[in-house]
């Protein structure tokens, strides 16, 4: 048996093919013809690459490039898409930024529409920090309760979405609490036991606690702590906490401060979209108030 | 056998110089630096001087080596790189297993810096590719090289250089990250002072290369060797022009990249898929073309084929690193040349997958029986999937899918574990027992375990990742009829926990499977051989030195 693609007469008897004569530390090789279906696909790969290289942008040419065929430029094509998306949703997102709130909400029909695309923003742009059902965490307030530094309607949360709060624009709500530093601990002591016991309903009125806070506090905090100055100063009677109000979180913030920051989404998000917002995170918090949170 | 034992006295003089060298490199960095991550990698490279300093003085006057040692392999430094390969597969795939637990479980991240996401994750990739992949690569080479050239290494100090100097840089790397330093270049995360430091071991690397072939007593150079060397010399290439930058000062370890904007982009993913082509492609086919032919017994399918597809693949890979960047400011007629050109690179990757499939005719009996050859097989098979996959996510719509997903990693995995991870291991399988003069591995039913993890891992972590991205893909471009998005962003990464905590279990497998390995190889090396059996053809004699 010789192989009929060389001269050779020592043939492999599994492939019926010669070697090619090397040998190295054993390894020989088959003197195989070119596989007939490679030249194939090679030529069917580069087919594949002219046309689109005819019908894409493709070779550069000096400084310029082949344009191709079908004149595609991915940047318009990028923005077009954009816009077509935009179009579609202005459909019924540009009414909010165009009507107001109460007729907004009156309209079930639209805000059925608007609801869950209102939450899939929420999820985006705020659950990072406010928690992907609006419950919070340490350091940033719930939203899905009925407790309020500067109001739950709307309106005011629109507010509070366009320009954020201690957000280093000019018109940002801006609320501070002051380090109590300079206070003798033995005060700082004696207000946080004060100021713990205020959600339960249990303070001691006549405690010297008592009479600080009454010196030091509610021009912020209110009389006795009930909030609703609308200056940012979170109301301590009730159940809703930023920080923490047992007594070593009290002390911390007595010590050092606080001053939360709350981002400002004008220059991040379309007025029709914080109008959206605040109606959800309303919602939020109605729904709250229907379960008896 | 110590190490210095196999060098004359005159090189062990030479070595010393060496040692001595590096020690006041180290001193010089660590002096200039005083503090931070290039004074602890002074450090580093100054201890290594001393300790080889004392090695080879130790050693000094033990009897030189037996004067016909010119008429046999030197395989010392592949036993060496050897060790090397293992030590890493360990430490990179452990840490590859701890971050996608992270990913699974993040809460688990401790909260001390070095052990965050962001530095482990370069730890692991460099400690694979590098580290692994790398000290596989030259071990091995100076291994084929020498047999299939049937000479001696040209020197024996130049391989020592090589793989310490090598391993001098991995270490450098992967505790810079750590310690939170990083050219942020995906698998050129080394700062300057590393880098160049590789572009001279790689040097030595290229010459000793060239003198040994210019030495072999075979009148053609073996395809294996043609891969090695495409390897070795894109490899410098893309190094040195990828990491072109200006340090801020000479004593501290930050720099700038040279290049900037889009064109650094470009560069960037010109030298990463390179990477992926010329490090973890062409070399593990110089790998291939060895290992499969001697470990079957059969020989090479078609010559024709193998020298075609070399060419081929040499000459695509170069220009499709603008996949990487399709749907960016990258111009669009860049981006249509990297997909036509990755779809033309499917042919020579195919041939030559398929010329190694060929090559197992007549020798199926063995792949069934013998695990060593069947890691091969499933190597090669892996190969052909992974550019298969490769060329089909280069096209640009497929690609607006895939990109950023975890399909992106389902892909490498498929190629470094299947392909990569598992040639390797029928490699080492292979030459083990041959440079330890033993016939066979010390457990040989370990290997058949190991194959089946190694096997296991890679389908449960390819196959999980691969659902995992293609459902993120289809969840990002989602829009309801009302043209707002379907998924938040955070319903998309709740949806992958289940596919995070299966290649959490596929990865655990495959390292498992490498600790099994380098037990096995452990025993193979410490066993005392019945007879040291000289397999290989004998050398063609030297006159000695
Ligand atoms: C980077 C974290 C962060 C993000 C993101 C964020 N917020 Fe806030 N938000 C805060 C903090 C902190 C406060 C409390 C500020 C303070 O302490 O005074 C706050 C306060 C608020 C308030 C005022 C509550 C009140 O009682 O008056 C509203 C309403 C609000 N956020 C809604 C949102 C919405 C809607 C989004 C998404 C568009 C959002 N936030 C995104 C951190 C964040
Ligand atoms: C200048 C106004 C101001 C004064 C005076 C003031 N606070 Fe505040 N306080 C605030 C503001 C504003 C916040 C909310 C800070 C934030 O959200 O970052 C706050 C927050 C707190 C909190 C945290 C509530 C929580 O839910 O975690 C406590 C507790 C508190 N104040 C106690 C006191 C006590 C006790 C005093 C008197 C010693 C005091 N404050 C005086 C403005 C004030
Ligand atoms: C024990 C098995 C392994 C496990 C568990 C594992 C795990 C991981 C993880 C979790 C990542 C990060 C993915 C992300 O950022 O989302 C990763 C990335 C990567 N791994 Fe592995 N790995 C393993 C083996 C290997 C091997 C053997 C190699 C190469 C030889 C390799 C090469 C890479 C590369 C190149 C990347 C970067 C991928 C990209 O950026 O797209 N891995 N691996």
């Amino acid at each position: 048996m010789s192989d009929p693609h060389s001269d050779h007469t020592e043939v492999d008897p599994i492939t019926g093919y010669d070697t090619t004569g090397h040998d190295w530390n054993g390894i020989r090789e088959l003197n195989t013809p070119f596989p007939k279906i490679v030249i194939w696909a090679l030529i069917l790969t580069f087919v594949y690459s002219v046309i689109a290289w005819v019908l894409l942008p493709s070779w550069p040419v000096g400084r310029t490039y082949v344009p191709g065929l079908l004149g595609l430029n991915q940047g318009e094509m990028a923005v077009e898409d954009f816009r077509a998306m935009d179009a579609k949703r202005d459909e019924w997102l540009a009414r909010f930024g165009a009507e107001d709130f109460a007729s907004l909400q009156s309209d079930d029909a639209l805000m059925a529409r608007a609801m869950p695309a209102a939450e899939r923003l929420f999820q985006d742009n705020c659950a990072a920090c406010h928690g992907s059902d609006g419950a919070g965490g340490p350091g940033f307030p719930a939203l899905n309760d009925n407790y309020w530094f500067w109001g739950g309607d709307p309106e005011t949360i629109a507010e509070t979405l366009q320009f954020g709060i201690n957000a280093g624009n000019d018109d940002t709500r801006w609320a501070q609490m002051p380090a109590f530093d300079w206070m003798e601990r033995s005060e700082r002591f004696a207000v946080a036991d004060y100021v713990a016991a205020l959600p339960g309903g249990q303070a001691d009125e006549t405690a010297a606690g008592a009479m600080i806070f009454a010196d030091n506090c509610s021009s912020c905090h209110g009389d006795g702590g009930i909030g609703g100055m609308m200056n940012g100063a979170p109301s301590l009677t009730d159940a809703s906490v930023i920080y923490g109000q047992d007594r070593a979180t009290i002390l911390q913030t007595l010590r050092h401060g606080r001053q939360g920051v709350m981002p400002a989404w004008g220059t991040r998000l379309t007025e029709a979209e914080i109008n959206l917002l605040a109606l959800y995170v309303s919602e939020l918090s109605r729904n709250a108030a229907e379960e008896g949170k | 056998m110590t190490a210095a034992a196999t060098l004359s006295r005159s090189e062990r003089q030479i070595g010393f110089g060496l040692a001595f060298a590096l020690a006041l490199l180290g001193f010089i960095m660590a002096a200039a630096a005083r503090h931070g991550v290039m004074a602890v990698h002074g450090a580093m490279a100054l201890v290594l001087g001393l300790y080889l300093v004392f090695r080879i003085g130790g050693a000094f006057y033990e009897p030189e080596p037996s004067p016909d040692r010119a008429n046999q392999y030197y395989d010392a430094p592949t036993r060496f790189g050897i060790w090397m390969t293992l030590i890493w597969a360990i430490i990179g795939m452990g840490v590859g297993v701890w971050v996608a637990a992270l990913l699974y479980w993040p809460e688990a991240t401790p909260a001390v810096p070095w052990t965050s996401f962001g530095r482990l994750r370069p730890v692991h990739t460099t400690g694979v590719i590098f580290g692994f992949g790398g000290n596989a690569l030259i071990a091995t080479s100076l291994y084929v090289l020498q047999r299939t050239s049937r000479t001696r290494l040209a020197d024996s100090i130049s391989p020592w250089f090589i793989l310490i100097g090598f391993n001098l840089f991995c270490a450098w790397a992967v505790t810079g990250y750590v310690m939170g330093s990083t050219q942020s270049k995906e698998y050129a995360e080394a700062e300057w002072y590393a880098d160049l430091w590789l572009v001279v071991v790689w040097l030595v690397y290229f010459t000793l290369y060239i003198r040994t072939l210019a030495r072999r007593h075979e009148p053609h150079i073996y395809v294996a060797n043609w891969y090695y060397m495409a390897f070795i010399l894109v490899v410098a290439m893309l190094h040195i022009v990828n990491n072109l930058a200006l340090p801020v000062s000479f004593g501290a370890a930050k720099s700038f990249t040279i290049w900037a904007g889009v064109q650094d982009a470009m560069i960037q993913w010109w030298y990463g898929h390179n990477a992926v082509a010329f490090f973890l492609t062409a070399g593990f086919l110089g790998m291939l073309y060895y290992f499969l032919p001697v470990r079957s017994g059969r020989p090479i399918w078609s010559y024709r084929l193998s020298i075609v597809s070399f060419w081929g693949i040499v000459f695509f890979y170069i220009w499709v690193g603008s996949h990487h960047l399709h749907y960016t400011a990258l111009p669009y007629w860049v981006q249509t040349l990297g997909m036509t050109f990755s779809v033309m690179l499917l042919v020579p990757s195919w041939a030559s997958a398929g010329n190694a499939i060929a090559t197992l005719n007549g020798a199926w009996h063995k792949v069934r029986d013998d695990a060593t050859l069947r890691f091969m097989f499933v190597a090669a098979v892996f190969y052909g999937l992974s550019t298969f996959e490769g060329s089909f996510l280069a096209i640009r719509p497929v690609n607006s899918l895939s990109h950023y997903t975890d399909w992106t990693v389902g892909h490498v995995h498929s190629g470094t574990l299947g392909w990569v991870a598992m040639i390797i291991f029928g490699a080492i399988y292979t030459l083990v027992p041959q440079i330890s003069g033993c016939k066979e591995m010390a457990w040989p039913r370990a290997i058949e375990w190991h194959f089946w993890l190694a096997v296991g891992g890679t389908l449960i972590y390819v196959v999980a990742l691969w659902n995992a991205g293609i459902t993120q893909g289809l969840m990002w471009r989602a829009y309801d009829e009302n043209g707002a998005l379907s998924y938040s962003f955070v319903e998309s990464v709740q949806a992958m926990a289940p596919y995070y905590l299966l290649r959490t279990i596929g990865g655990a497998m495959f390292l498992s499977g490498a600790i099994i390995c380098t037990l096995n190889c452990r025993a193979t090396f410490r066993s005392t051989p019945p007879l040291h059996e000289a397999s290989d053809r004998p050398l063609n004699p030297q006159p000695a030195e």
